[in-house]
C-alpha cells in the first residue's frame, strides 16, 4: 500500500509538473480552471514490525470512509502523505515536525504505538496542528497533555478494563490474580483494573509483572496456581498475548482459575490460539456480531473493498475519517479554519460501527465497554458491561 | 515457598535453559569455530518458527515438517556462506556486524513479504498435546518435556560429533589454526560452510520446537539473540559444553528472578553475567 501511495504521489507530480509547462504556454492559459486546494491528510502509523497490521487496517478503514464520500471530505479532495512511524519512539518528534513544517499537513492522524504518540502530542502541542489519534491509548494524551486541537477516536488504556472487574464480581470471584508486562500500558492498565475491581470489593490477592517483552510465563504461571485465586485479569497484546493464553490453557489452570482480560487479549490472535482461548471473556468498546446496522453495513463495505475482516482497529481510523469529516463540513473544506473545526468536533456524537459515541470534554470518546466472549474465531458479544464509560482525564485543564 | 512448588519452579527453569542451550548452541560454534560474529542468528530462530508454520500446514504433520525444515535451513546455511560470509573470515569483527545486521533487515523484510505480519499458531503435535498433573492447579504440558529430551539429546549428539569424530576433529582443528589445517590437506572451505550451516540449522530447529509453545510473529528473533549472546558470554566463546552450563543457570536464574525478586527480573541475568565476568573474564569454560 505504501508502494503504491509513493507511486501515486510520483505521478502527481508529473502531472503537475505538466500542467506548469502547459501553463507556461500562452496558448493554454485560458484552459486553466483554479481547483481548490486539496487537503493534506498525513498519516503517521506502523507500517513495519510488530504493528504493521494494525497501521494497515486503520489506514485501510481511513481510506475506506473517503472514498465512500467520493474521495473528498468537507467537499474537498484528499491528499495523503504516508509515513511509517516503525513504533520507534526515538524518531517521533522528528517524523511529526517533517510531516508537519515539511510537507504542510492540515490534519496530522496517528498513531498505534503510545511512545510514539507522546512524541507526537508535543509537536501537536506546540504547532497547534489538528490532531486525531486512531488507537494510542496513553491516558497522557487525552489526561495531564491533552489540548484543543488533539482528539482521539479509541480509547485510553483505562477505559479498556475498567469494566472488567464489575463484570469478575457479577461472576462470583472475589480474588483476583493480575499479570501483564511492566511497562507504562501495563501499568496503566493495572491501575484501571484495579480500581473498578476494589470498587466492587474484589481483592486483588497476587500482582505478577514481566519485563516487555518477554514472554517466558512459565515461572509466573506456577506462582499463579499457588496463589489459588479465584480468577486471573491480564494484559496482553499480539504475539505474547497468544504464547500467554496457550501456556495458561496448557498448565491445566483455565479450567480452574478462569481467565479474564481487556480485548487485545484475544483480537486478531483468535486463528493462532485456536482451542486455548474458547470461552474466554474479554471486554472492549467493540465486538464481532453486534446487532448494530451500522456496524454491518461497514464490516461488508470493508471486508468487499480490501478480500479483509476488519477490527477494532479500523473502526477506529473509520471514525477518524468521520470526525475529520464532521470538522470540515463545519467550515466547509477550509482547513486553515482550524478553530471553527475543532468547535465542530467537540461535543459531537459520531455514529461508529460500535455504536454510537460521544466525544468528551478531553476529547476522548464516551463509549459502552462490552462484555465478549472467544467462541469459534470470533469474539462474541454477550452484553454491555459498563454504558457510556468515559475516562476520568485526570490532569486535563479543559475539564475546568 | 512450597517444596513441590520450588521442584516446578526447578523443572521451569531447565525447561527453559535447554531450549536456551539450542538456540545459543549454533551461535557459539559459529563464533567460537569461525570467529563470526553472526547477529543474523535470530532471525533464523525467527525463519525456523515461520518454516514450522508453513510446513506443518503443507506436510499436515508436525515431525515432517520439522525435518523438512531442518534440511532447508542447512541449504540456506550453505548457500548464504558461499553467497556473503566466506568474504568475512580474518576481517574486522565490526564488517561482520555491519553485515550480519544487514541480513537481520532483509530476513525481516522477506518475512514479511512472504509470510505478512499476523501472529501465527502451530498447533502441537497431537501425540503429545495434553498434561500430566503436578498439583490440584497446575499441569505440565508433555510437549514441553519432549522438547527439553530433544534438546539434551542434541546436546550430546554435539558433544559426540565435535569431540569423538573425525569431522568434530577438523573442526576443532580449523577452530586453532587455519592455515595448518588448509596445508595439510584439508578443504578448509567446504568444512566452514558445513559449520555454519550446522549453526543455522540449530536455531532454526529452536524456532521450530519453540513455534508450537510460542506463537510466531515479526521480530520474534530479535529477543532470543540477546539472551543467546549472553549464554555464550558466561560460557565462554566456542565451548559448547559452556552454552549447556550458561544456558542452565540462566534458566535458573531468569525464573527464579521472576519469583523471588520480581522487581528486579528484567536485569537478574545480566548481573549473572557481570558477576561471571569479573569472576572469569574469559566465561566458565572459556580459553584463556
Amino acid at each position: 500500500m505504501k508502494r503504491s501511495d509513493r507511486l501515486v504521489s510520483r505521478r502527481r507530480f508529473l502531472q503537475g509538473v505538466g500542467g506548469l509547462a502547459l501553463t507556461a504556454s500562452p496558448l493554454a492559459a485560458p484552459f486553466v480552471i483554479a481547483q481548490p486546494a486539496r487537503i493534506k491528510v498525513g498519516l503517521m502509523l506502523p507500517y513495519t514490525g510488530t504493528y504493521a497490521s494494525l497501521g494497515n487496517a486503520i489506514t485501510n478503514a481511513f481510506k475506506l470512509y473517503v472514498a465512500e464520500k467520493g474521495g473528498k471530505l468537507g467537499g474537498r479532495e484528499i491528499e495523503y502523505v504516508v509515513l511509517d512511524d516503525e513504533s520507534e519512539p526515538a524518531k517521533a518528534v522528528d517524523n511529526a515536525s517533517r510531516l508537519v513544517n515539511r510537507d504542510k499537513v492540515d490534519v496530522l492522524v496517528g498513531t498505534v504505538h503510545s511512545g510514539v504518540q507522546m512524541g507526537m502530542v508535543k509537536v501537536s502541542r506546540e504547532s497547534g496542528v489538528l490532531s486525531i489519534i486512531p488507537n494510542a491509548g496513553a491516558g497522557a494524551a487525552t489526561g495531564p497533555l491533552c489540548a484543543p486541537n488533539i482528539f482521539r477516536t479509541s480509547f485510553t488504556n483505562w477505559q479498556t478494563i475498567h469494566a472488567l472487574g464489575k463484570v469478575m464480581m457479577e461472576k462470583g470471584h472475589k480474588t483476583a490474580a493480575w499479570i501483564s508486562w511492566k511497562y507504562a500500558a501495563g501499568e496503566e492498565m493495572f491501575g484501571g483494573f484495579k480500581e473498578g475491581y476494589e470498587k466492587v470489593g474484589g481483592r486483588i490477592v497476587k500482582e505478577l509483572w514481566l519485563p516487555f517483552p518477554n514472554v517466558e510465563f512459565q515461572a509466573l504461571l506456577t506462582e499463579i496456581a499457588a496463589a489459588r485465586p479465584d480468577a486471573t485479569a491480564c494484559f496482553f497484546a499480539g504475539g505474547g498475548a497468544v504464547k500467554f493464553v496457550k501456556d495458561y490453557a496448557a498448565a491445566g489452570l483455565k479450567s480452574k482459575i478462569p481467565l479474564f482480560g481487556n480485548g487485545f487479549l484475544t483480537d486478531g490472535t483468535l486463528q493462532a490460539q485456536g482451542a486455548s482461548a474458547q470461552g474466554v471473556f474479554t471486554t472492549l468498546h467493540y465486538a464481532d456480531s453486534l446487532e448494530i446496522p451500522k456496524d454491518k453495513e461497514f464490516r461488508l463495505s470493508y471486508a468487499k473493498t480490501y478480500k479483509l475482516q476488519p477490527d477494532v482497529y479500523a473502526v477506529q481510523g473509520y471514525d477518524a475519517a468521520q470526525l475529520l469529516d464532521i470538522g470540515l463540513k463545519a467550515v466547509k473544506g477550509d482547513a486553515r479554519a482550524t478553530k471553527a473545526i475543532i468547535q465542530a468536533m467537540e461535543g459531537v456524537t459520531v455514529d461508529s460501527p460500535r455504536g454510537k459515541w460521544k466525544m468528551s470534554r478531553a476529547h476522548n470518546p464516551i463509549q459502552d465497554s462490552y462484555l465478549r466472549q472467544v467462541v469459534g474465531e470470533q469474539n462474541k458479544y454477550v452484553a454491555v458491561a459498563w454504558k457510556a464509560l468515559e475516562d476520568p482525564a485526570l490532569g486535563c485543564k479543559m475539564l475546568a | 515457598m512450597d517444596p513441590v512448588i520450588f521442584l516446578v519452579q526447578v523443572l521451569n527453569g531447565i525447561q527453559y535453559g535447554l531450549l536456551l542451550f539450542l538456540v545459543a548452541s549454533g551461535l557459539t560454534l559459529i563464533f567460537g569455530i569461525m570467529g563470526i560474529i553472526n547477529l543474523a542468528h535470530g532471525s533464523f530462530y525467527m525463519i525456523g518458527a515461520y518454516l514450522a508454520f508453513s510446513l506443518t500446514r503443507l506436510a499436515g504433520n508436525f515431525w515432517l515438517a520439522l525435518a523438512a525444515g531442518v534440511v532447508l535451513a542447512v541449504l540456506i546455511g550453505m548457500a548464504l556462506e558461499w553467497l556473503v560470509m566466506r568474504f568475512l573470515y580474518g576481517r574486522d569483527h565490526l564488517y561482520q556486524v555491519l553485515l550480519t545486521y544487514g541480513l537481520i533487515l532483509i530476513f525481516e523484510e522477506i518475512r514479511s513479504l512472504v509470510w505478512g505480519d499476523d501472529v501465527h499458531g502451530v498447533p502441537v503435535p497431537p501425540a503429545l498435546d495434553f498434561s500430566i498433573p503436578l498439583t490440584d492447579t497446575l499441569s505440565y504440558q508433555v510437549y514441553r518435556l519432549a522438547m527439553s529430551a530433544i534438546c539434551l539429546a542434541i546436546a550430546f549428539g554435539m558433544y559426540w560429533l565435535i569431540q569423538k569424530t573425525r569431522l568434530g576433529m577438523m573442526i576443532r582443528a580449523g577452530s586453532v589454526n587455519r592455515d595448518m589445517v588448509q596445508s595439510l590437506g584439508i578443504n578448509i572451505g567446504l568444512l566452514y560452510r558445513l559449520v555454519f550451516a550446522l549453526g543455522l540449522a540449530l536455531a532454526a530447529l529452536a524456532g521450530m520446537l519453540a513455534a508450537p509453545i510460542s506463537s510466531v510473529y515479526p521480530g520474534m528473533g530479535n529477543q532470543v539473540l540477546i539472551i543467546s549472546f549472553v549464554v555464550v558470554v558466561i560460557g565462554g566463546i566456542g565451548s559448547v559444553k559452556g552454552a549447556l552450563v550458561a544456558a542452565l543457570a540462566i534458566g535458573l536464574a531468569d525464573t527464579f528472578g521472576q519469583v523471588l525478586v520480581p522487581q528486579i527480573a528484567g536485569v537478574v541475568v545480566y548481573l549473572l553475567m557481570a558477576a561471571v565476568l569479573l569472576w572469569r573474564p574469559q566465561g566458565i569454560f572459556g580459553r584463556a
